[in-house]
């Protein structure tokens, strides 16, 4: 792989939980993303998945300077994105841009679809000069798929596919580096599903593209990631290739993830070892001591309780496994992978 | 002769582009946006037209009354106190009030202080109410809770009292302008809080989101994106509010505070009316049911522009 274009360091984001009415007084915090480090590659896909309330979207706003860090970095291109301001923060939204969850709240009801992906061209306007801007989101929507005589209708009169395609015609607008994928499908049909993934990763080779995808469904994320990074209650908890988190994932949350997606083969369904978790996804705002997956994990011992596992490669593995896991006692798991 | 020329020179270009030129003909290339959009849809709205028209009329009427009546109800010898309280005839059509004078005349000469409190209220309130709750329910924290209190110190006057008092400190008390300014100072914060409730529940859609991680402004992501999904709920509420203060300006003036005779306004020859509404009921019904006409004008009009700002509706 090329060089990193978006290295995150140490990513923290707390969000305060504040106590009282006129003197508000800092009680805690919810620990929504809690010193994350990773790096995206250039024109690679990094799928980040974990389920409901573990920080992906958090993170995602965070690098997308929606929400402010609460410390660490974000390195693009070496340089620190995370702090900026005004028009250099202006400046760096044209090389980092977002495709949204629900294509049914992130369009504007009240604007055409040229007024949509034409947006960009007049908050950047040095992206296309003013004669040219129809023309050039006529050409979006023909890259994304869509018939380029709609650029006066309304988001309602779209399907949901058509509408994300719309959502990322917008992201495309400004030619940006990397794009940060938000659950792009979650919200659509099946069937159309994996049209639109297959939009994304034709467009990723005609752009360039680096992706930051986020979702909860792992096979969609095996599909089009290059590598995939898990995330459990604001940390991540292993990162590698797909081969080496689909094939011999090492952290037992991992494991435990993939143990639970469907088979669909009735025979192998039957015979199948399957980890089922107990309990709840602990409070982000008061989470375990040590390792954050201890309260549900199997492997749990005292250290667990008392140690941090740090994110990295564990000393035992070697060859095709060697891939960062934060578990003391990563191994890869002794059954068929799925 | 000049029919063959002009065959001849425009049968060779359409050689030329056979396709592109009658396609483009029959489909100009038309640049949608929602208020290009609206105001077509608007242009073809019955609704509208009729409020459109009556509202256009009644301004008329409000800036040029002589077009529209012989007499002056101020000139001298305008109200005979022989035909007091006649009924309606053929030749005045709305019959005479108690002093004599004739209601239709009356009528349309007090179309401009009440159309004036009206318009000039409603404007005002909307305005400024639009923009303070845009402001409170986009900023939020602070400024929203110091505004929000302001509103409630507001609402907390009782309408008549404060009307009242402020009326008692204007300079120049006793015709619409003066009515029209403490109505909007007292009219307010209704607008806002509409305006505010409908910000707060606009402003977390991605759409917002969206437009913040393209690098939009708090100008653009305001007035492009929050305001016309927003304003619907304002723009009725201030439609059907204009008929409330065109009615409370009736209210002021009946107390003594609103417009002066011998000034006319359709508020003050409503309660001057009611007095005698059993015995004379067409010096009240005749004003009462011009006003509820232009209500309804406003209303028509105000729900023509909110379904024309909606996409989904047309």
């Amino acid at each position: 792989m090329a060089e990193p274009i978006l290295e995150v360091k140490d990513l923290v984001k707390h969000y305060p939980l504040t106590q009282g009415i006129l003197f508000k007084k800092q009680v805690g915090a919810v620990k929504a993303v809690d010193g994350i480090s990773f790096d995206l590659m250039k024109g690679e896909t990094l799928g980040i998945v974990g389920e409901s309330g573990c920080g992906k979207s958090t993170l995602a706003k965070v690098l997308m300077n929606l929400e402010r860090a609460t410390s660490g970095q974000v390195l693009f291109k070496g340089e620190d994105i995370s702090k900026l301001t005004g028009q250099a923060l202006k400046a760096v939204r044209r090389n980092i841009q977002m495709v949204f969850q629900d294509p049914y709240t992130s369009l504007n009801p009240r604007m055409t679809v040229g007024d949509i992906i034409g947006e960009p061209f007049e908050i950047h306007p040095e992206v296309a000069p003013k004669g040219d801007r129809r023309k050039a989101v006529q050409d979006l929507l023909d890259v994304v798929g869509l018939n380029p005589e709609y650029i006066n209708r309304y988001p309602h009169q779209f399907s949901g596919g058509q509408r994300q395609r719309i959502g990322i015609a917008r992201g495309l607008a400004l030619k940006p580096e990397i794009i940060i994928c938000d659950e792009p499908v979650s919200a659509l049909d099946v069937s159309v599903q994996a049209q639109v993934i297959n939009l994304l990763d034709q467009l990723q080779g005609e752009f360039g593209l680096s992706y930051m995808f986020i979702a909860h469904d792992l096979s969609i994320v095996r599909h089009i990631s290059d590598r995939v990074g898990v995330m459990y209650l604001g940390k991540m908890v292993e990162i590698g290739s797909d081969e080496e988190i689909y094939d011999n994932a090492t952290h037992p949350y991992t494991q435990a993830l993939l143990s639970a997606v469907p088979v669909p083969d009735p025979t192998a369904r039957e015979t199948r070892d399957r980890i089922i978790l107990t309990g709840d996804i602990p409070s982000p705002a008061n989470p375990p001591s040590g390792c954050r997956f201890r309260t549900r994990c199997w492997k749990a011992e005292e250290r667990c309780s008392t140690e941090v596992p740090l994110l990295a490669v564990p000393e035992l593995l070697k060859g095709p496994a060697a891939h960062q896991s934060a578990c003391h006692f990563a191994e890869v798991r002794e059954t068929a992978a799925v | 002769m000049s029919d063959t020329i002009t065959k001849d020179a425009s049968a060779p270009a359409g050689d030329n582009s056979p396709k592109a030129t009658p396609a483009k003909k029959e489909k100009p290339e038309r640049v949608a946006s929602l208020w290009s959009d609206a105001v077509r849809d608007l242009r073809r709205n019955p609704l509208f037209i009729i409020g459109g028209v009556l509202v256009l009329a009644l301004i008329v009427i409000s800036i040029v009354p002589g077009w529209f009546t012989d007499g002056s109800p101020f000139a001298n010898g305008a109200c005979d106190l022989s035909h007091s309280l006649e009924r309606p005839s053929a030749e005045h059509w709305f019959g005479y009030d108690v002093q004599g004078c004739d209601i239709y005349t009356r009528t349309v000469w007090g179309a401009r202080n009440s159309i004036i409190v009206g318009i000039l209220t409603t404007t005002t309130v909307t305005v400024v109410g639009a923009l303070l709750g845009l402001w409170a329910g986009w900023k939020g924290g602070v400024i929203d809770s110091i505004l929000s209190r302001i509103t409630e110190i507001f609402f907390s006057i009782p309408t008549l009292l404060g009307g009242m008092l402020i009326m008692s400190m204007l300079p120049f008390a006793g015709n619409a302008y003066s009515v029209s300014l403490v109505m909007a100072v007292l009219g307010w914060p209704q607008i806002f809080r509409i305006m505010r409730a409908s910000v707060l529940s606009n402003k977390n859609n991605d759409y917002v989101m969206a437009a913040r991680a393209l690098g939009a402004g708090a100008g653009r992501i305001t007035f492009r994106h929050i305001l016309p999904n927003a304003i619907a709920p304002v723009i009725v509420v201030a439609a059907i509010s204009l008929g409330v203060f065109i009615g409370a300006e009736a209210a002021l003036s009946y107390l003594g505070i609103g417009v002066q005779p011998p000034q006319i306004s359709w508020g003050l020859m409503i309660s001057d009316a009611q007095v005698r509404f059993l015995a004379a009921p067409h010096v009240l019904l005749f004003p009462a049911a011009v006003l509820s006409v232009t209500v309804l004008a406003f209303i028509m009009l105000g729900d023509a522009v909110r379904d024309a700002l909606d996409p989904k509706l047309r």
